[in-house]
């Protein structure tokens, strides 16, 4: 059996071989070496959590009617009974209470996309924090981000779909954002809503979007974004044997293929679970859309917050000063204006070309493949926690009435709060976690140079009490030595000797001021003279302290060689 | 580096770094089933276990489906019910896959890293001259470089080009936009004595059944005998809610004297930062707070802003009481309701539109 089943596949392979020679991807592919590392599971998340989006959205599909004709309803849920709605909300009551497996398929969709945007968010972090974005990943940064604006956008078109009061909300505040546009607001939501909101063209309209055009999009993206990870091979965290060179790592085939590939399962397994548990968007108790009832503390999904948030905070009045105003008779909307459309583009935009930034700064041009540790950059390290910051503080005011509940305070106060924190605590939190960066730097240094405490104590001949230290090994050495020691840039001066002014001077100083904010403060990694002279002074303490080192270094020597002669193999393998 | 000086980098590349050289792979600790047979053997039933637990979640899911009552047809209770199982039968199903392959990875599979070297991304110097060569010689194939540069081609494509997707998007976004009649935000059905009537009931207010601190929500008499569409839209710019207060607490607004009925007043519900419906009242203060961003609205001022997003007050409906003691509208809003637009101030129709009051 084993025998014909070999033979058929060989067959099989043969044939598709010599009409594809897909035989020379298969070589290519089966092989390719990934690194381990938790972190790199967040992007998987996000892969599968679309996944099994796309396989639940099919599933809805089936039911899903989109359209917004108005029945009455007749179905088995009897608070609903005879009441008038659209069929796009009539039909998500069916899938929810006629259908088998419908309400357990929507709750896994809802479920999913939650996961999805999270997943995305987190895994940008994860790139954010490590240095993942620089040379030559800067495209697919951009791939990324763009991945992340398109879920948002899936998000919202999703969520608009059912009908339901509190979809049509979020709809009309759409409607109210773009009326703010300058000029043409008018227009475009006529353009948009098929004439007047909520008219009768939205549904069917952002159906199309929902499950074609975002999806589709998304779709090539997350094949372009995969595309330039095999291309650019994946990066690694710092440690012995890994360089900018190189790849360590397990293959593809079988370790990532069962791991990775295991992993779906077990991703759409717990969404699987969740969905069976907890109900999410019970649009059965919302009722559909009606433009008059709306309720207190009704939440939409938490990525659309930050927009809610940033649109409590800005004031209409500002210190007595009206922030909306009419120029000779036109309209200015700027408390829409700027919460809803200028912040979030400054917001977005220095996320997109946030790697060109800090590469100006850097001034540095090869490749990169070895990750930073978060605390070897520290600004850039305390940039992202202030942004993250700033968007926690968008979320917080965008469910500001729950958080102020939750805790008995005064609603008013907490926006007043947020109004001056949004400022104030991001700016803070670059600070901190700066110099909490620069600490934790320090402290590497003294590991590298004076080794671990054991917590034993011995006493010299002259009577005085030290603490034994061990040395460190060499992995945990290299790990704390081995980073990029950034120096502000140097440029040339403004004049050459005959005193003419040089082009791109200005271009060249601005560049050096942002080098000096990056790197102007910076520890130094340990030099091996240092070092030496660390264990000088450490082989004149007693001489149990001495025997230990001397034999972890024997140790440690035989080691290197070992590995040497495993990277060498390696490297050879190819 | 084969590459030119632009793309090299004053860092190391870790083979060596400030100093000290990298030390090679850590060692490889050989794991309980490298080295025990049994181990091993085990690792494999775990891991076989686990496969089974699959297949078990998905006979439960098609149990659930098949097996399951799902009563008349009509018992949400019982649909609950198979959903859960099935669901529960989906969990199993996926996460026993799951698990087992990532144990087999991790007991079984090479857990013995390897090293692969990188290539340098940037194409050889010979490949880019080539490329250039490739597209030079195409651009003069084509003519529009080199020796007989033909200019009226390129112009006469870009243009062409660029002007072709027209064709297609004018009539499309022509066709999206209706009637692209935008003066109907100015409007609502409210007029000179349309009746008051309760959201959603329909039934009509008289002045007497307002009690002091009382607040109704109110739509234009006649709402709901439009077709449901029209219904809709005019539902979402007519909505009004209707409060009396004490007259001694009510600011008159300068110009409207005559617009309330012994301390009843009528506001538009929809606010005017981006157009919620502005639901909640508070009797003590008066004042009206819209869920979404918490504009709060001063009732007994003119409905001025008291604190939030939004600028404007909300347009007040002129109300009177007719002969028959039902309160009605004396005139439409005068200005558009809702959130502001760019032309909201400008005519264009024939609503006479006055300068905001505040
Ligand atoms: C790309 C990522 C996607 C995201 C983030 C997303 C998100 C959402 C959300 C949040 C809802 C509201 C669910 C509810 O509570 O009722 C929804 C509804 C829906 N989605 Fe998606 N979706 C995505 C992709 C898709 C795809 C690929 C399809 C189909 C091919 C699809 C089909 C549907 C349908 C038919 C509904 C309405 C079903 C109902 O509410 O009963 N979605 N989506
Ligand atoms: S819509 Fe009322 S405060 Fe924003």
């Amino acid at each position: 059996m084993g025998a014909t089943l070999n033979s058929a596949a060989s067959g099989t392979a043969n044939y598709v071989d010599e009409r594809t020679s897909i035989g020379g991807f298969v070589k290519f592919f089966a092989r390719k070496l990934f690194p381990d590392h938790w972190s790199f599971m967040l992007g998987e998340i996000a892969l599968y959590s679309f996944i099994v989006l796309l396989i639940s959205g099919v599933f809805l599909t089936a039911f899903f009617v989109p359209s917004m004709e108005t029945v009455h309803y007749e179905g088995p849920f009897a608070t609903m009974h005879d009441v008038e709605m659209t069929k796009a909300f009539e039909s998500t009551l069916v899938t929810s209470f006629e259908v088998p497996g419908g309400l357990l398929m929507r709750q896994t969709h809802h479920w999913s996309a939650l996961l999805f945007l999270a997943s995305i968010m987190v895994h940008m972090c994860r790139v954010f924090f490590t240095g993942a974005f620089r040379k030559p990943r800067e495209l697919n940064w951009l791939v990324g981000f763009t991945l992340m604006i398109l879920g948002l956008a899936a998000g919202f078109t999703g969520y608009s779909l059912p009908d339901d009061v509190l979809s049509g909300n979020g709809l009309r505040i759409i409607d109210g954002v773009i009326k703010g546009v300058p000029l043409l607001g008018s227009h475009i939501s006529f353009w948009l809503f098929g004439g007047e909101f909520p008219g009768t063209a939205l549904i069917p309209r952002i159906f199309t979007a929902h499950i074609l055009l975002v999806p589709g999009l998304i779709l090539a993206l997350i094949a372009l974004h995969l595309f330039l990870v095999f291309l650019h091979k994946h990066t690694q965290y710092p440690g012995g044997g890994r360089t900018h060179r190189n790849v360590v790592g397990l293959p593809l085939f079988p370790v990532y293929t069962a791991k990775a590939g295991g992993f779906f399962f077990v991703v759409f397994g717990i969404i699987a679970l969740v969905a069976s548990v907890f109900t999410i968007n019970p649009v059965w108790n919302y009722g559909p859309y009606d433009p008059s009832p709306v309720s207190a503390g009704t939440q939409p999904d938490w990525y659309i917050l930050f927009i809610d948030g940033l649109l409590r905070m800005w004031p209409g009045w500002l210190f007595g000063l009206p922030t909306e105003w009419e120029l000779w008779g036109y309209t200015l909307s700027l408390n829409i204006l700027i919460p809803s459309v200028i912040v979030p583009a400054l917001f977005f935009g220095f996320i997109a070309l946030y790697p060109w930034i800090e590469s100006w700064a850097t001034g540095d041009k090869g490749e990169k493949h070895v990750l930073d540790r978060p605390r070897n950059v520290p600004v850039r390290t305390g940039i992202g926690v202030g942004m993250i910051v700033f968007y926690v503080i968008l979320v917080l005011e965008g469910s500001n009435d729950i958080v102020a509940s939750l805790f008995h305070l005064s609603l008013n106060d907490l926006t007043i709060f947020f109004q001056w924190g949004i400022f104030i605590l991001p700016v803070l939190a670059f600070w901190i976690t700066k110099r909490l960066c620069l600490g934790l730097q320090r402290k590497d240094r003294e590991l590298v140079l004076h080794g671990h405490e054991t917590g034993t104590i011995v006493r010299h001949e002259h009577g005085e009490y030290v603490e034994v230290h061990s040395p460190l090994d060499d992995e945990e050495r290299w790990v704390r030595v081995s980073f990029d020691n950034h120096k502000p840039l140097e440029i040339a001066p403004e004049r050459n000797d005959r005193g003419v002014a040089r082009k791109g001077y200005r271009w060249d100083r601005f560049k050096q001021r942002l080098s000096r904010f990056y790197y102007e403060e910076r520890i130094e990694p340990v030099t091996p003279e240092e070092l030496e002279a660390a264990h000088h002074a450490h082989s004149d303490a007693p001489s149990a302290h001495g025997l230990a080192d001397a034999a972890d270094a024997k140790g440690a020597n035989e080691r290197l060689d070992d590995e040497w002669e495993e990277l060498d193999e390696g490297a050879t393998k190819k | 580096m084969s590459a030119a000086d632009k793309n090299s980098s004053p860092y190391s590349d870790l083979t060596s770094a400030n100093g000290h050289d990298n030390p090679g792979l850590p060692h490889h600790r050989p794991r309980r089933a490298d080295v025990d047979k049994k181990a091993g053997k085990r690792a494999e039933r775990q891991t076989a276990l686990l496969f089974a637990i699959s297949i078990i979640g998905t006979v439960i899911a098609i149990w659930a489906y098949f097996g399951l009552d799902i009563g008349d047809g009509g018992d949400v209770a019982a649909i609950q019910q198979i959903n859960m199982w099935i669901g529960i039968g989906v969990f199993l199903a996926m996460i026993g896959i799951g698990l087992g392959a990532i144990h087999w990875a991790k007991t079984l599979m090479r857990d013995h890293e390897m090293v692969e070297e990188r290539h340098e991304l940037r194409s050889s110097d010979e490949a880019r001259a080539g490329a250039i060569q490739n597209l030079k010689d195409g651009a003069e194939d084509s003519g529009l470089a080199g020796v007989e540069r033909r200019g009226l081609l390129k112009g006469t494509l870009i243009t062409a080009l660029a002007i072709a997707p027209l064709s297609v998007l004018v009539p499309q976004i022509g066709n999206m936009g209706g009637d692209w009649n935008v003066s109907k935000f100015r409007h609502t059905i409210w007029g000179p004595g349309v009746r008051l009537a309760r959201d959603p009931d329909g039934a009509l207010i008289k002045a007497s059944d307002v009690t002091i601190g009382s607040v109704f929500h109110v739509i234009p008499d006649g709402l709901h005998e439009l077709d449901h569409a029209a219904m809709m839209n005019e539902k979402a710019k007519s909505v009004v809610l209707l409060v009396r207060l004490d007259p001694k607490d009510l600011t008159i607004q300068q110009g409207r004297e005559d617009w309330s009925f012994d301390g009843i007043v009528a506001y538009s519900k929809i606010c005017t930062h981006v157009g919620c419906p502005v639901a909640l009242y508070e009797q003590q203060t008066h004042h009206l707070l819209c869920p979404c961003h918490q504009s709060t609205f001063d009732v007994a001022n003119g409905a001025k802003v008291v604190f939030g997003p939004a600028k404007r007050p909300l347009p007040q409906l002129p109300i009177a009481v007719d002969d028959d003691g039902y309160i009605v509208a004396q005139a439409d809003f005068d200005e558009p309701i809702g959130p502001s637009y760019w032309d909201r101030l400008k005519g264009g129709d024939d609503t006479a539109v006055e300068e905001e009051t505040r």
